[in-house]
This record gives structure tokens, sequence and C-alpha cells, in this order.
């Protein structure tokens, strides 16, 4: 396989402006006669969809949900980033674009994080003109905070509810080219393949998930934007039904799976319950603004936080990262919390947790800012734990909750398969090892507002398209291949269920392939992974039909679908011999405890090439260069 | 804990459907409801039998996929949560609790306690948004919005579109659903050159769609999960009137 990023030439200011004037266009009167698969209706999915549909393509978007609206985009919580220097507090495009390839851990790709950088301030013109009630000032002007990793204010947001109010914003988009049929919306369609022909995607195949119906379309060029893979882990941030069985089934079709191993662990989550616990809920980065994270000096200290006086408690990020503090960046203050619990200064009955305290800001501010900022971040820790935050400080712990690998794209986000465009968290492109907060929403619309849309025309426009029917042989071999693997998956009849399975993946990914990785528990999970894959092909139990609404069948298909991935993670994991960002091998660290990148061997994407499941993949290199931003060891101190 | 529960089963569309008794046992106070469910369903496949069928994602009382009506409530017991945000704590042991579908004729059941709520897409698809094109949009502090209107449409636009509301109205209507987006956008300068359109639109397509009218019972906004005020439905009634009068 050739990987071939396509960057185009020239100052790294000027790469996007001279690619837009190089591009092929699609003349107006010809762009209904190609059609565009969107698959996702999240973030990306719905922004690529209603700005394609409104240029004139002919969109078909499919969604396992009923709505778009139910996209897990919805659950993001912060803020989004933009350099538009409303603060005067120094922000620049430059200055985004320098704190996005140093908070990934220079494991990115500087000309697509130039290009991001360079397009959200127009992300924040298009959500304000849809109506996104973003927080302002008394004078009606927009409101910025403060996010890890940066020294400067430039994050929008709308209560504790960004993601909510953007993902409303893009689907109030395309609802629009929904009702002037410009975009043709499937709901509760789960896409099972990509369909292949001459090497193009030219369709896919879907199951409808209220009558189990496998159905096939064709299209001129089909776009992922399908989320992450963090429920690989099981317990993760993700919504239930969030999966990879789009990217991973574009995979084993031939498309590149770039960095499995960069996945981030959010520091500020809900510490875990108990067994029946089905999720892991996040409390937003934005509370680092004014929440004080400590434990107490001594080691097992079991006393409340209440009785444990000012000078017995350790703000261990305050004291070890004076200039960033608190709002070190996630991978930072994860594995931090995780030390700290390590070494036994943990609280909580699990000791598994520390503190996470607003008293010295509620004291300062008055409840009533606090309360406007973070109100709904409090009710819902109090929902959970049936704690007060205003009392006592919150209990947090890190949990997975995003995952920055992803299918490889070229800088036209196209994937290795002609024709495969892939956005949003689904590809890999923009934040390297660890991704800055307040970014993800900001990737997702860039992706979806302002590069598909060009760089789509660009593909079709310079593209030879055979006529294709879904009659055709390719669309009814990948039919008969999905209806294939639900009579295998429905014929098993074992004893144990899905959600077993899951869970027991899920655990082997959490202590071996989780906060901190070393070469024996990799090697472990490698051994593990595939035992329990064997075992769920001969011992899953399924009931119900497969014509039918049948969650059970829809959860089986995409726990194999982990079962592969996970070891694919493991596998990058251990062959990606230092640590950086997310990724921290145990074996690689400085003296102060910090990630010690090797630059000289492992600065290049991982792109993985599937060769058979079980099968040792084939390593792909794309080398990275820095240019612009010199690589140095991180530092927040 | 251990709880008796009465569910609604439902096998399709057609299917007239029936309560059916359960009993779980052993279950954390911490736990949620739809965990709750979880521990039903695992058990039920390990008999042979069908879980039962329910809407969820994010769990975390956003997506607005989950919504049953427990013990004759939408949402159950509680103020401002979503079914994924109730604890089994909020239960007595022993207690016999009802689950069933939120019950409108515009929510067709599909399975079990899973309904069809397109319908509430359908309406905003009317006119529930500001028609503004990719990239055609002026600089975003060239639009000054006062911070009281933004808090407004703010508390307006965290509507999460769960259909609660419509349950728990003895008209099943969508009033306050349509309201919170009339509303949302009525309220902010970038919202008022189309509000005519929207409000007739939307309003047009809610009763094309089956849902009844307002008669004041304020049912819905004591389920709202977001906590949305029935104020909302009094401005989305001004819009329209002022909307019909030209």
């Amino acid at each position: 396989m050739k990987l071939d990023s396509k960057i185009p030439a020239g100052p790294i200011e000027k790469k996007w402006d001279s690619h837009r004037f190089n591009m092929k266009l699609v003349n107006p009167a010809n762009k209904r006669k190609y059609s565009i698969i969107v698959i996702g209706t999240g973030l990306a999915g719905a922004s690529a969809a209603a700005s394609l549909g409104e240029l004139g393509y002919n969109v078909l978007a499919f969604s396992y949900h009923e709505s778009p609206r139910r996209a897990h985009s919805i659950a993001a919580q912060g803020g989004i980033n933009a350099p538009k220097n409303y603060a005067n507090d120094g922000d620049s495009v430059w200055r985004l674009f320098y704190d996005t390839v140093k908070g990934g851990d220079y494991r990115a790709r500087e000309a697509n994080v130039y290009r991001l950088a360079q397009v959200s301030g127009s992300i924040i013109d298009q959500c304000v003109g849809q109506g996104v009630p973003f927080a302002r000032d008394y004078a009606g002007y927009l409101d910025n905070r403060s996010f890890g990793g940066a020294q400067v204010s430039r994050t929008f947001y709308a209560r504790g509810q960004t993601g909510q109010q953007l993902l409303l914003g893009a689907y109030s988009a395309l609802s629009r080219q929904i009702n002037a049929g410009t975009v043709k919306f499937f709901p509760r369609r789960e896409m099972l393949e990509v369909v292949l022909v001459d090497g193009q995607a030219r369709g896919v195949v879907c199951r409808d998930l209220v009558t189990g119906k496998i159905e096939t379309y064709a299209a001129n060029a089909v776009v992922l934007a399908t989320g992450g893979y963090a429920n690989t882990f099981y317990l993760s941030t993700m919504a239930k039904a969030s999966n990879a069985t789009a990217i991973w089934r574009a995979y084993k079709k031939g498309a590149a799976f770039a960095n499995p191993c960069f996945t981030q662990i959010h520091p500020t989550c809900i510490p875990q319950g108990g067994d029946y616990q089905s999720k892991l809920t996040l409390m937003s980065e934005s509370l680092r603004n004014d929440g004080r994270i400590w434990v107490p000096k001594k080691k097992g200290d079991t006393r409340r936080a209440d009785q444990i006086p000012e000078e017995e408690r350790d703000y261990y990020l305050e004291r070890m990262y004076p200039s960033f503090g608190n709002l070190v960046p996630r991978d930072v203050a994860s594995r931090r919390a995780k030390e700290m619990c390590d070494k036994g200064y943990g609280v909580g009955p699990t000791s598994l947790a520390v503190y996470l305290d607003f008293a010295e800001s509620i004291k300062r501010l008055g409840r009533h800012v606090i309360e406007e900022r973070y109100g709904n971040l409090f009710d819902m820790y109090h929902e959970i734990t049936a704690e007060d935050p205003y009392k006592g400080p919150m209990r947090i712990y890190p949990a997975v909750h995003y995952t920055m690998g992803g299918l490889w794209v070229d800088y036209n986000l196209m994937s290795t398969i002609p024709g495969l465009f892939v956005l949003g968290e689904a590809n890999f492109s923009d934040h390297g090892a660890n991704r800055l907060g307040a970014s993800a929403l900001m990737q997702g619309l860039a992706d979806g507002y302002f590069v598909i849309p060009y760089t789509m025309g660009d593909y079709l426009a310079s593209t030879k398209f055979k006529p294709v029917k879904v009659d055709d042989a390719p669309f009814v071999e990948a039919q008969g291949g999905i209806e294939g693997l639900i009579k295998k998956l429905m014929s098993i009849n074992g004893k144990k269920t899905v959600e077993e399975f899951h869970r027991e993946l899920g655990k082997i990914m959490w202590d071996n392939v989780g906060m901190g990785r070393n070469r024996a528990g990799l090697e472990k999970a490698l051994k593990e992974i595939p035992k329990l894959r064997e075992e769920f092909w001969k011992n899953v139990k399924l009931v119900g039909e497969s014509n039918d609404m049948n969650a059970e069948l829809e959860r089986a298909g995409r726990v194999a679908d982990f079962l592969e991935l996970g070891e694919l993670l493991a596998f990058d994991a251990l062959h990606r011999e230092e640590s950086c960002g997310g990724h921290f091998r145990e074996e690689h660290h400085t003296e102060e405890g910090e990630a010690q990148r090797n630059d000289k061997k492992f600065s290049y994407v991982a792109a993985w090439e599937f060769t058979g499941v079980g099968k040792k993949p084939i390593l792909n290199k794309e080398p990275l260069k820095f240019e612009y931003v010199k690589p140095s060891q991180r530092s927040y101190k | 804990m251990d709880f008796k529960l009465k569910i609604w089963r439902q096998k399709n569309r057609d299917d007239r459907g029936r309560f059916v008794e359960y009993e779980v046992k052993n279950i954390s106070p911490d736990a949620s409801f739809l965990e709750m469910l979880d521990i039903l369903n695992v058990e039920l496949v390990k008999k042979g039998k069908e879980p039962v069928a329910f809407d969820h994602d994010c769990r975390e009382g956003i997506c607005g996929s989950c919504g049953l009506v427990i013990n004759g409530r939408s949402h159950g017991p509680g103020r401002g949560i979503a079914t994924c945000e109730l604890r089994m704590r909020g239960f007595k042991d022993g207690e016999t609790i009802v689950a069933e579908p939120w019950r409108a004729k515009s929510f067709p059941i599909l399975k079990d306690l899973i309904v069809d709520r397109t319908a509430l897409d359908r309406i905003i698809a009317a006119g529930g948004y500001i028609s503004s094109k990719t990239g055609a949009v002026p600089e975003a502090n060239s639009i000054q919005v006062p911070k009281p209107a933004a808090e407004e449409a703010m508390d307006a636009a965290s509507c999460i579109g769960c259909g609660a509301c419509v349950a728990a109205c003895p008209n099943s209507s969508a009033m306050l659903f349509v309201a919170a987006k009339v509303s949302h956008l009525a309220l902010l300068p970038q919202g008022k050159i189309e509000r005519k359109e929207r409000v007739l639109k939307m309003v047009e397509q809610m009763d094309k769609e089956g849902f009844g009218n307002c008669s004041n019972n304020y049912a819905c906004e004591a389920e709202c999960p977001k906590k949305i005020s029935v104020t909302h439905i009094a401005r989305l009634n001004r819009e329209f009137l002022l909307a019909e009068i030209g």
C-alpha cells in the first residue's frame, strides 16, 4: 500500500487557499447527477450532509438512531475552540495551530492542523448564524472560557451543553435540506459493509433496524462519519450504541487504520460505582477552570474531605505544573491522577478517585456564578452520586473518552479506498497522540462544513464513474456476505450473552491497554483477546429473530468487531516503543514521569493494513515532518 | 433492593400488547433504572427469552432517546431528569414498578417500550431553523444578542426532543416541543426574519401529525427533563397570532 498524504506544496498558511483554487469544480447543473452516501449524522455527518445538499448534490444520509439529534456529539459539554482573539489575550491561528500540534505531542500532520485552526473561526460564525445560543456578556458579545493545554481563552460555549447546541444547529441545517429534498434521511439503518466496484467505494449494505431487512444503496462516493471506537473498552463515556463497525468493516475492505493506540483517557469522570455500571459519565474539563484538584497528603487518609485541613491537602497539579496548574492537558492530568491513586493517596470508597473542589471559587465568585457556568453538570453529579457538589468536593477519576486514531485519510479526507471519505472522530487526522479539550467539536464541524464540500467536488469532477446498479454483482455479493454473517451469529446458540463478552473484553483492554501500558501487559492482551474472540464465535447466545427489531443482534455484530479491533489496538501499542500523549508506555518516561517520545524512530503515522482476522497486519508508515513547530519535550511547568 | 416489575410487551406495531410481570433481585440503589433493565435483560437472554426492547443511548440525559412512563409518570418520579438519570434509590425495596411506552397516537409503538417519534423531526423539517447556508453568514460578533435573550433562548433550546411532554399531556399535545424551538429562534435577532413563516409551518405540521392542543394542564412542564417552562407556549401563541394577522 502506498500512502500519499497529498499535502499541497507551498508555505503552510497558503496551502489550503492554493489547494482550493487548484481543485476541480462540478458545474452547478451537474451536481444533482452525483449521489453521495453519508453514514452517521452527528456533528461531522450532519454538517457534511447539509452542506453537500446545499450545494445541490443528491445526498443519502443514514443513521442507526431514529433522529440525527440523538448522535453522541450531543453529549459534548465544555465548548468549541476558535482563535477569534475576542479576549484580546494574544490568540491567533498560529497559536491554535501551535497549541494543537504540541498538545498532540507532535504526532499530528502539520498541514491538517493548520487548516483546522484556519477554518475554526468560520465555524463560530456559521453556528451563530444558525442561532446557536452561545454564552454572551452583558454587552451582548460572545463570551469565552479557558480549556486545558492553552493559556488563552478561546473556548466558545453554551452552558455545559455546547455539543447539544452545535448538533442541533447542524441538525437544523440538515432538516432544512431534508425538507428541500436534496437530502434523503434513512433513520434506524446500520451500515454493515462498504461496496467496492473496481476498487472504488460505490455503495453500502445496511440493515433496517426495525424490519431487519438487508438493503443496498449505490452512489458515487461514500462518507463515513461514524465516530470513535472508545467502546472497545466497554466502560467509557461513549453512548451505549457508539461502535466501530462502519470503520472496521471498511478497514477489512482495504482502508488503512491509523494510530489505533492513540486513545484518550479523560481526567474528570465520575468514578466507577459497581459491577452493574453500564457507562461512565464525564464531567466537563471546563470544571478545571474553577475547580482545584487535590488528594490528602497522608496515604490512606479516610477522613471526610471537610475534615482534612488545608495544610494537609496536596494540590498536586498546581504543585507540579505551576504555570498551567489545574489546566494541564488531559493526558497529563489523567496520568497524574492514576499515579496518586496507585501510590495510595486516592479517596472515596474505592480509593480510585481524587477531589475536584469548588469551595474556593464559590467563596470568591458566589454560588450563582458557579451555577450559571456549570449548573447542569453539578445537577448531573448530584443525581448520580447523591452528593451535593456545592457543599463538598466532587470525586473524579479518569475514563476512556475519545479515540484520536481512526481510518487513515489524506489531506482531502479520503481513505486509502478511492471514494471513501472519513470525517470527524472516525478519521485519525488532527489530534496526534492527544486531543485538546474543545477541539473535537471543532474538528467534526471543520470536516463537515468547510473541508468535504470542496474536496468531494474535486474527487467527483476528476474521477470517471461507470454506471452501477444495486443488482450488480458486487452489491449482491456484499449483501449475501452480510446475510451469511447474521445467520451465523443467530445460529451459534451458546451460553454467554453479548453483554458478558463485551464486559470481558473491556476488562482485558482497561487492565492491559489502558492508561499505563507495558510489554508484558500488551502481550497478555494479545493472547487473551483472540481467545475471547474464538469463544465468542462458539458460545455467544442470541435470542429473537433477525427479521425483527433485535438489539442483541445489533450489539453482537458490534462486539464481534470490537473483538478484532481491540487486538489491533494492543498490537499498535506494543509496536510503538515510546510514550506520547495518551499512549503511555511505562518503559518510556522522563525522570519526572512525563511521556518520553522517540522522535528518531516513531515520528510517523502507523497505518495498518488488514491481512485477515488473527493475522499480523502490515505496517505502512507516513513520516511526519515538522517544519513549523519544532518538536520538543512538552512542558506545562 | 428487590423489585416486582410490570412491563409493557408488544411484538410490533400491529400486536395488541400486554403487561408482563418480572422480578429482579439484589439491585444496587445506585444503579439507574435502565441498568436495572439491563440486568433483567441479561437474565431473560440467559433463559432464552427475548429481552425487553427500549430506546437509550447516551445515558446521561441529553440525547433524548430514552423515555418510559414509570408508575404513570413520564421519565418516572423526580423532576428535571430523563429515564436514564433515574436511580433505583428513589424506589422502595420490594415495590411494584409499572413501565410502559409513551402513549400517543402520533408515536406508534415499534416494539415493547420503543416508539416512533419521527413526527417531531418532521415538525422541525417543516421550518424549525434559520435558513443560513454554510459560509453565507456574517462574522460572529457582528450580531449582538442581549444577554437575557440569549439566556432565555438557551433555556428553550435545551429541549432534548424526548417526547415526554407529549406523553404527559392528556391531549397528546406537542405544544411544548414546538414552543421551545419557536421561542428559541424568535428570541434571537438572527431568527426574526423567518419568524412568521416558521411558526405557521411548524404548527401546520404539528396538526398534520395528529398532536392535540394545549388546554393549560402544565403536565408537560412538570415532566420535562429540562424543566422547560410553559411560558414558551404563551410565546408560541403570540407568535402564531402575529403571523396570522400578517
